[in-house]
This record gives structure tokens, C-alpha cells and sequence, in this order.
């Protein structure tokens, strides 16, 4: 099979500058047919993650995995020693005494779904990501203050060039730049 | 603006009469006013004083470590039978102010207290330093701290394992998993904020480290949906485990068989006392943070009231607990016991300690039931740091009044603290002052990202 050539740029990118235009151009282009593309906003905003298309949430699933790992490793543990490798007997008490057990269980259950969560979230985000191209759009840095950008990838297959950038300025984008590589 | 947006937000700016962020503010000007902490202010003069005493008191620390560590514990005045005293007295404190922080953070987020936002940063922060400070004392008092990792479970040639029935590996365990998750959840709120700070810095190597800490944090859609479902899970996961980190402190007593430490009330009465010393901390902090650094917009009044309101609710189940230690002494008809708290309260050598307890952590914070001076901050700060002294004193009072008499009138001794025992809980708290003014420095002490969700039209407004 032949190698898909890469386009000659990443895509392009609208900025805006309030939310609620941001997201109403988000479903547009999800309306329009767009899937290969992504938004930008300063802050979490529930309705924006939503428009730029469904996706499946598989987070939850590996912290409750997580905490499972941390449940029966910190269990077998601690009746690993106590009762197989180092059996103390102490007056003659059961040395499968689980109650002095579920403690020191209680906190590597919450130590294993943790750590999922956080390593999980940034294995998923694809994080840490030294380079990306969006950040060659000097106004981009504003990303991280006050604007919001909606970028459209040219690996889209309705992607082109010319119509594309003007589908986004239809919007009501303050400004449409290229993204190169 | 339109009337219909965000409803909540523009209730919590214009209909409270302290709102949480003064109104007038923007995503641009909450970005640039709290990055420029960072990176453009001029570093005001109140820091570096603080910072040459705190950093003074840390070098005090430094030497009682290496003066401990070569000659041993002996150094301290723990004898027979106050076996523990400044060490665990100083752990349990600093364990519990470091509470504050993640239910600041974690409890309030989940109970959708949005005026948690702006001091949960700082609040965390306090968490990271207060529970390394309290790491010092168990760790230093094992004589040999080289040979802590002895308390691990892992296989050595030595063939032995820890006891695990034991509440002091359950305590290894809670604080060591604690600190951990604590630093996490602290790391990931910043990631967002790394971002901004990176696109702000003039400076290269600010940018530099400052775009390395953010993992190439970019805002995107899918990645903040992640990212507040991981910081929510979190949240989820702290608020159980900070509940049950003083709790298996208080195990540490309450598994003994040694009157006055062998009570059931301890967990509840403990995490109470631990929230109670954590946010008179916070308090402590925020009132001069909020004046030098002139944050009385993001740092309202409103914040000072909530925090006030917390420390009046939860001294008084601390009170509770005083009063249920009293009350099952006498119902449970133990000579014991019945000695213990009476011997606590008026016939022992140390009931002064009890009496400045009672003055320093339940009457003199009533005040805070008037509305004037819960709005007085500088009443406030006096308030929140009687009850810090109160705090410690009330650890103070458990441990050593329980230990100095026990059963057999024979091993009674009177415990004294050394210098040394002084210059380590000392040099702690410069060691802690030292830590946040590096963060207040380097760090955006405010979340930056948090702060922009909670501003009048931050929401997208919904056509139709």
C-alpha cells in the first residue's frame, strides 16, 4: 500500500474570542462533516469537549482497575508475610488476622487508583508531548489566557485548503491562520 | 452580556455581598494579575524578610539534625515513660495542618464550594510542606534514620518482615501514600497553569522550565475532558484517604491499652482537630498573602468568613471530644481512666496545659460567632494562631499526661523538653515558612486555570 503523502500543512486555525462562539463553531463543522479536528480554550468547558465529537470515556475504567491492582496487592501482601513467610504466633491468635489488615489495604487500594488516574490521564492526552505544530501560530500562546481556537486538520478528508478556510471565517473567527508542521 | 448566562457565577459576584473574585475582572486580567506574581512583580520587601528568618530557622534545623544524627536521641528529653513526646506531639500537628489543605481541595470540589478556588492551590501547597515537616519526627526518632527503609516490607537477607498488625505501619503506610497522592494532585492542578506561565515568561529559562513542567499542556478539548475526570476521581480518592489518614493516627493511641489514649472517640475527634489546626494555618498564610501581594480581590472576605465558619464548627466537635474523654472516664467506671482525666484536668503536674487547652482551643475562638469578627482580619489572624498553640497543646496534653502516669506508680517520671527538642519544632516551621515562600515565588500560589471558570460569562451560552 502506498504511503499517504503528507499534507503540506497541519490544518487550519480560527480564534475566537468567547466561548459561546467557539462552541457553536465546533458543532458546525461536526455538523459540516469535520472529525479530524480539535478545540482550544483557556479552561475546561464541558460543552466544547462534547462538540468536537463523541469519544469514549476509558479513564474511569482503568483507575477502578488501578485500585483493584492496589486492593489485592496491598491484601496478598500483607498475608503473603504474615501468614506464609514470617508466621508469628502471638498467644495463639489467628495469624490470618484480616481486620489489623484492611488499613494498610484501605491505602494501597487508594494509592493504585491514583496513581492510575494521573498516569492514565496523561498516557491517554498523549502526554508529555514536547512538540506539537499548533504552537507555531504565534497567537496560539493566547490559548493559555483568554482566547479559544478551533483548528481542522488537513489529514480530514474534506479538508481543502481554500474552502476550509473560508468555512471558518463564515463562523465568526476573529482571525483564520495557516498551521504548518 | 445577556441575562441568561451562567446564573450561579453572576449570583456568587453581584447578589453575596463579598463575593468570591471582586467583579470587573476578566480571563485576561486574572491570567495576567496572577502570572505576574511570577514573573513580572517586583518580589516585595515583606518576602525577603520572611524568607532570611524562615530560611534562619531552617539552617536552626540543619544543625539539631546533625547534631541528632551524630550523637543520638538521647539529645531530646524523652525518658521512661514518656517514650514519646515532642516528636509524635510535633507529627500529629503538622500531619493535621496539613489536612486542611486536601479538604480544601478535594471535599469542598466534590460539595461544589466554588470559593475554594482560589486559596486550594495555596492550601495544597501547605499539605506538601506541613506532612514533610511531620515525615522529620517519626523518621529522626527511629535513632537511625539511614535504616528507616527497614520499615518496608521487602525481602532482605535479614529475613525478617514488619509487623503489620501494628499501627505504627499502618501510619507508615497512610502518610507515605498520602504525601504521594497529595503531590500528585498538586502536580496535575498545575499542569494548565505551567502552560500559561510558559506562554507568558519573557525569560528563556523560565520558559524552558516552566514548558518542561507542563508536559506540553496545550488546552485541548479532549484533553481537558481527561483531565477533569482524572481531577475528579482524584478528588474522590482524597477525600476517603485524607479521612483516613488521622484516623490511623489516632490509632496509634486509641489500639494502646493505656488510659487516656485508649478511647473510641479519637478518629472523629482527631480529623475534626486536624481540619480545626489546618485552616486557622491557612488563615495565617492567606492574611498576609492576600495583603502583601494585594490578592483582596481573588482572597475576599468571603473566603475569611467561610474559614472562620469551618474552624467555629469544627472546634466545637473538638469540644465534644474534650467532653466525651471527661464523660466516659466517669461512665466507664474505670479507676483508670477516672485517674487519668482527673489527674489530666486538676491534680497532676501538668494541668496547667489543660487549662491554657481549654482557653487556647475552645473559649477565646467563641468570638468567632460574631459576624464583626469574622470579618476582621486582623482579629483572624490573631484567633487562627492561638488556635495553632492550641492545637499542639492539645497533643501535648494526650500524650504526655497519659504516658507520665500509668498503672504502676513506680515508673511516674516528669517529662522536660531540651532546647533541642525546641530547636528541631522550631527549626520545622522554618523549614515550612522557608518552602512557601519559594512556592509564592516560583509557583502561581493562586490556580490560575480554576480561577478563569469561576468569572461571569465564562460558561458558553446555549442558543435557543
Amino acid at each position: 500500500m502506498k504511503k499517504p503523502t503528507r499534507p503540506a500543512i497541519y490544518g487550519v486555525m480560527a480564534e475566537f474570542d468567547n466561548p459561546t462562539d467557539v462552541v457553536a463553531a465546533t458543532r458546525r463543522a461536526y455538523e459540516d462533516g469535520y472529525r479530524r479536528m480539535d478545540a482550544y480554550s483557556p479552561y475546561p468547558i464541558e460543552a466544547l469537549s462534547e462538540a468536537v465529537g463523541p469519544h469514549k470515556e476509558r479513564l474511569p475504567l482503568i483507575v477502578l482497575i488501578g485500585g483493584i491492582i492496589g486492593l489485592i496487592g496491598g491484601y496478598a501482601m500483607q498475608y503473603y508475610v504474615a501468614v506464609w513467610n514470617y508466621p508469628l504466633n502471638v498467644g495463639g491468635k489467628p495469624l490470618h488476622s484480616w481486620p489489623a489488615f484492611i488499613p494498610i489495604t484501605f491505602e494501597t487500594t487508594v494509592l493504585g487508583a491514583a496513581m492510575a488516574a494521573i498516569f492514565g490521564m496523561l498516557a491517554l492526552n498523549g502526554l508529555p508531548e514536547p512538540y506539537h505544530p499548533v504552537f507555531n501560530v504565534p497567537n496560539f500562546a493566547l490559548a493559555s489566557r483568554d482566547r479559544f481556537f478551533l483548528v481542522i486538520e488537513a489529514r480530514d478528508p474534506k479538508f481543502d485548503r481554500e474552502a476550509t478556510t473560508g468555512f471558518l471565517r463564515s463562523l465568526g473567527a476573529q482571525e483564520v491562520a495557516d498551521v504548518e508542521h | 452580556m445577556a441575562s441568561r448566562v451562567d446564573e450561579p457565577h453572576d449570583d456568587l459576584i453581584h447578589v453575596t455581598p463579598n463575593p468570591v473574585i471582586e467583579p470587573g475582572h476578566t480571563a485576561a486580567s486574572v491570567t495576567d494579575k496572577i502570572s505576574a506574581l511570577v514573573l513580572k512583580r517586583k518580589t516585595p520587601l515583606a518576602w525577603y524578610i520572611g524568607f532570611f528568618i524562615s530560611f534562619s530557622l531552617a539552617n536552626v534545623l540543619m544543625f539539631t539534625i546533625a547534631y541528632l544524627v551524630t550523637t543520638g536521641i538521647g539529645i531530646w528529653g524523652n525518658n521512661w515513660p514518656v517514650g514519646w513526646a515532642f516528636d509524635i506531639i510535633n507529627f500529629v500537628w503538622w500531619i493535621g495542618i496539613g489536612h486542611a489543605g486536601t479538604l480544601i481541595s478535594a471535599i469542598l470540589l466534590l460539595l461544589r464550594q466554588e470559593w475554594r478556588t482560589s486559596i486550594n492551590r495555596f492550601a495544597e501547597a501547605m499539605t506538601l510542606f506541613a506532612v514533610a515537616c511531620a515525615g522529620l519526627f517519626p523518621l529522626l526518632h527511629t535513632g537511625r534514620p539511614w535504616l528507616a527503609y527497614w520499615m518496608l516490607p521487602y525481602p532482605n537477607t535479614m529475613n525478617i518482615y514488619p509487623q503489620f498488625r501494628s499501627p505504627l505501619m499502618w501510619d507508615v503506610f497512610a502518610v507515605s501514600t498520602y504525601a504521594s497522592v497529595s503531590a500528585l494532585f498538586w502536580y496535575v492542578g498545575l499542569i494548565p497553569d505551567f502552560a500559561t506561565l510558559r506562554d507568558r515568561a519573557k525569560s528563556g529559562a523560565f520558559r524552558v522550565v516552566y514548558g518542561m513542567l507542563a508536559l506540553g499542556w496545550r488546552g485541548s478539548a479532549r484533553h481537558w475532558h481527561r483531565y477533569e475526570t482524572a481531577y475528579l476521581l482524584l478528588a474522590g480518592l482524597a477525600t476517603p484517604l485524607v479521612l483516613s489518614v488521622h484516623t490511623i493516627v489516632s490509632f496509634d493511641f486509641a489500639v494502646s491499652q493505656l488510659p487516656g489514649w485508649h478511647a473510641t472517640i479519637f478518629p472523629p475527634y482527631f480529623v475534626a482537630g486536624a481540619i480545626y489546626a489546618g485552616f486557622a494555618m491557612v488563615l495565617l498564610l492567606t492574611i498576609p498573602l492576600r495583603k502583601f501581594y494585594g490578592l483582596e480581590d481573588f482572597i475576599t472576605l468571603r473566603h475569611m468568613r467561610n474559614c472562620a465558619k469551618i474552624m467555629l464548627a469544627t472546634g466545637l466537635i473538638v469540644g465534644y471530644g474534650y467532653m466525651m474523654e471527661a464523660f466516659m472516664a466517669w461512665y466507664s467506671a474505670s479507676e483508670y481512666e477516672g485517674f487519668m482525666i482527673k489527674n489530666r484536668i486538676w491534680t497532676g503536674p501538668y494541668w496547667w496545659t489543660y487549662a491554657l487547652l481549654i482557653l487556647t482551643n475552645i473559649l477565646i475562638p467563641q468570638v468567632l460567632w460574631l459576624r464583626r469578627a469574622r470579618h476582621n482580619t486582623v482579629l483572624l489572624f490573631i484567633v487562627a494562631l492561638v488556635i495553632s498553640v492550641g492545637m499542639w497543646l492539645e497533643r501535648f496534653v494526650i500524650i504526655v499526661t497519659s504516658l507520665h502516669r500509668d498503672f504502676l506508680p513506680a515508673s511516674w517520671a516528669m517529662y522536660r523538653p531540651t532546647m533541642f527538642d525546641w530547636s528541631m519544632f522550631v527549626g520545622t516551621i522554618g523549614l515550612f515558612f522557608t518552602l512557601l515562600l519559594l512556592f509564592i515565588r516560583f509557583l502561581p500560589a493562586i490556580s490560575i486555570f480554576e480561577m478563569r471558570t469561576i468569572l461571569p460569562g465564562a460558561a458558553p451560552k446555549e442558543e435557543g
